[in-house]
This record gives C-alpha cells, sequence and structure tokens, in this order.
C-alpha cells in the first residue's frame, strides 16, 4: 500500500477506535442513567431516591392485583424474584397489563416503600407464538405439573 | 481479485454495472414485498397475547435491521473515500445517506404506533429508542453537513469522519436491550439457539428482511445512477452511454 494512503487508513482507524472508546466509557459511566427503571431489589437497597419521580420494573406478581370496586384505584405487587415492592395506579392500565407479565410503573417512592404511579407501561416480552401454540405450551406446563 | 476491486472505483463501469442489475433487482424486490407483506400481514397466524398488532413487526424490524446495515455500508464507503480518495466511494456514501435515513424513520414511526397500544406510550426515552434516534440523527447529519460546505472535497471528508465515528452506535442500538433495563423488548430472532418467535410467524419475517435487503440495493443503485449522471453531465463515456 502506498505510505500516504496507510498513513491516512492508521489514522482513521485511531478516530474511529479513540472515539468509540470515549463513548463507551461516557455511556459506561452513565449507565445508571440509561437504565429506564429500578429493579425491586435496587428499590429495596435504596438506591432510588425518595420523593422524586422515578421509574420501577419488573413482573407484576400473580394473585397481587386488587381493584377498588368504585374508582380505577389499582394495587399490585412487582417483583424480579429477588424483592417485591407494591404499586399502587389510579388509572387506565394498558391492555397488554396482566398477572405474570412485565411492567413499568412511573411515579413517586413513598417513605413508606410503596410506588404511587403516574403512569404504568406494559413491557412485552420477545415471545411470538399463535393462539394455538401457547395453549398447547400451557397444556403440557400443567400435565407436567400434575404428577 | 484487484482488478474486480478496481473495477468497482471506475464510475463508467458503475454505470453500466447498475443499468445491467436494476432490470433484475427491480422485479425481484417487487416480488419479494409482495410476497412477504401478503404471508405476514394475511397468513401468519395472529398473536397469543397482542392479537393483529404484532404485524407491524414485518415492516418495523426489517427497516430496523436495514437501517442498521446501510450505517455501516455508508462508513465503509466513507473510510474508502477518506483513505483511498475515491470519487465513487464518496458517490456511495452519500448515496446511503437519505435511505438511510428514510428507513430509520420508518422504524421509529412504525415503532411508535406499535408502542400506543402494546406498551401505552407513543414514545418512551429507554435505551433501544433512543439511541435509534441518533442514528436517525447521523444519517441526517451527513446529508446536512455535506451540504454545509462550499468545497465538496471538504465536505466529503468531514462526513466520512462523521460517518465513521458514529459507527459505534451501531452495537449500542443492538445491545442496549441487553445491557440496560429497557422498555423495549430483547431481540426475538436468534442467531444461535432457537428464536423466541415461532416458525410460523419467523419464515415471513426474514422473507420481509430479505426484501428490505433488496429494496436498500435497489434504492441505492438508482441513487447512485442518478448522482453519476450529475457528477459526470459533461463526460463522454455518459453522453455516449445514454445517446446511444
Amino acid at each position: 500500500m502506498h505510505p500516504k494512503r496507510k498513513q491516512r487508513l492508521i489514522l482513521a482507524l485511531v478516530v474511529v477506535v479513540l472515539s468509540s472508546a470515549t463513548i463507551g466509557l461516557i455511556t459506561y459511566a452513565l449507565s445508571g442513567n440509561i437504565n429506564l427503571f429500578y429493579s425491586p431489589s435496587e428499590v429495596a437497597a435504596g438506591e432510588a431516591p425518595v420523593d422524586r419521580q422515578i421509574r420501577v420494573g419488573g413482573m407484576v406478581v400473580e394473585g397481587s392485583v386488587e381493584r377498588a370496586s368504585d374508582r380505577l384505584e389499582t394495587r399490585f405487587a412487582v417483583t424480579d424474584y429477588a424483592h417485591v415492592i407494591t404499586v399502587s395506579y389510579d388509572g387506565i392500565l394498558p391492555d397488554l397489563f396482566a398477572e405474570g407479565e412485565g411492567v413499568v410503573a412511573t411515579g413517586f417512592l413513598g417513605r413508606d416503600g410503596t410506588v404511587t404511579a403516574t403512569e404504568v407501561l406494559a413491557k412485552h416480552d420477545e415471545n411470538y407464538m399463535p393462539p394455538e401454540v401457547a395453549e398447547a405450551l400451557e397444556n403440557a406446563r400443567a400435565t407436567a405439573v400434575q404428577p | 481479485m484487484w482488478r474486480i476491486i478496481h473495477q468497482f472505483g471506475s464510475p463508467p463501469w458503475v454505470y453500466r454495472f447498475c443499468d445491467r442489475v436494476i432490470p433484475w433487482l427491480l422485479p425481484l424486490t417487487a416480488v419479494a414485498l409482495i410476497v412477504g407483506s401478503a404471508w405476514g400481514l394475511l397468513f401468519a397466524p395472529t398473536d397469543y397475547k397482542q392479537g393483529d398488532s404484532y404485524r407491524i413487526i414485518y415492516i418495523h424490524v426489517p427497516a430496523a435491521v436495514v437501517s442498521l446495515a446501510g450505517y455501516y455500508i455508508m462508513a465503509f464507503a466513507g473510510l474508502v473515500s477518506l483513505v483511498w480518495r475515491i470519487k465513487l466511494a464518496d458517490l456511495a456514501m452519500r448515496a446511503a445517506a437519505p435511505i438511510g435515513a428514510a428507513f430509520t424513520a420508518v422504524a421509529l414511526i412504525t415503532g411508535a404506533i406499535w408502542g400506543k397500544p402494546t406498551w401505552g406510550a407513543w414514545w418512551v426515552w429507554d435505551a433501544r429508542v433512543t439511541s435509534m434516534l441518533i442514528l436517525f440523527f447521523l444519517y441526517v447529519g451527513v446529508i446536512a453537513l455535506f451540504e454545509a460546505y462550499d468545497n465538496k472535497t471538504i465536505a466529503a471528508r468531514a462526513c466520512a469522519i462523521l460517518s465513521l465515528v458514529g459507527t459505534v452506535n451501531i452495537p449500542i442500538i443492538y445491545k442496549s436491550v441487553d445491557w440496560w433495563y429497557s422498555l423495549h423488548q430483547p431481540a426475538s430472532i436468534k442467531f444461535t439457539g432457537s428464536s423466541a418467535i415461532d416458525a410460523s410467524m419467523l419464515y415471513p419475517l426474514l422473507g420481509m428482511i430479505v426484501a428490505f435487503y433488496a429494496l436498500f440495493a435497489l434504492l441505492m443503485m438508482l441513487n447512485l445512477k442518478q448522482s453519476l449522471t450529475s457528477e459526470y453531465a459533461q463526460s463522454n463515456w455518459l453522453i455516449k452511454r445514454i445517446t446511444t
């Protein structure tokens, strides 16, 4: 290769490597801010600020959803299978909100450790399948559980 | 081997190459797009949880995949133009930018349309969505930067550097859902192990990804031909090529 071109190639690659390293280090340093939500474990460990707007994400615990009979208010527990946090929400839940499904709640963490949400978003998982397949899987799991 | 690579640096050869490939690629792309969308939108089964709204995946995912691949094509052309000072690489880099921007915009808009019924919000500043928006700005930035200079040689060099620096964003977009907590779900199509999407939905999706790659290649060639025509309007080879 022509020495001048070689020099330019090395220079271009150095620019790419250095800028990548810079941006990589910055994003690594800011990864706490890039995370969209806190997990219940982080809230339990006291990493989430109290009385400030935060997001909490995890799975809705099966059987934990309580709906008020006269209002929209709903209470449910969110877990990452290590810790549990209670969320109360007075509003319309997304269609895909269900027990055992992922959820991200925006709201304020009270001193009692419960989150009063102003917005609840459903976190969809990566699984896509036809209803028949889902049913077959459910049946297979049910028969596997019963000995 | 070197001869073939050198041919891609020759404007008359590339012009002729595009002329020869486009008549084949155009009907192939059209057929792939029609078959893929009909298969995905009409014949693929509904999803057990999302119902029919999941079908936007057949536009969203292919557009997103091609917008990432298109950026690498643009950045590679930028590198070649920067190091070897080949005019054609510079034209290819600029031809890729608006197409990539369009594909990124399609991915962002379809994502918002899907997000409203599924997540409950049009837009969420999560890592995947935000890094995808940065990709859109990078594409638009390359177009704007080129227009900002009067001296087009310097403009091409600045664009090449910008597109090279921007490549760091591509692995960030790709891995964002694994590195950070995000609302966007992780990838359903896995290169190793079994995919999290049922085969009856996966095959039309793969078909649409192939169709979108073909569409990118087709648009790229049409765009490149157009810029070759304006760049070499006074050249003998082009006048001869068009008039005969």
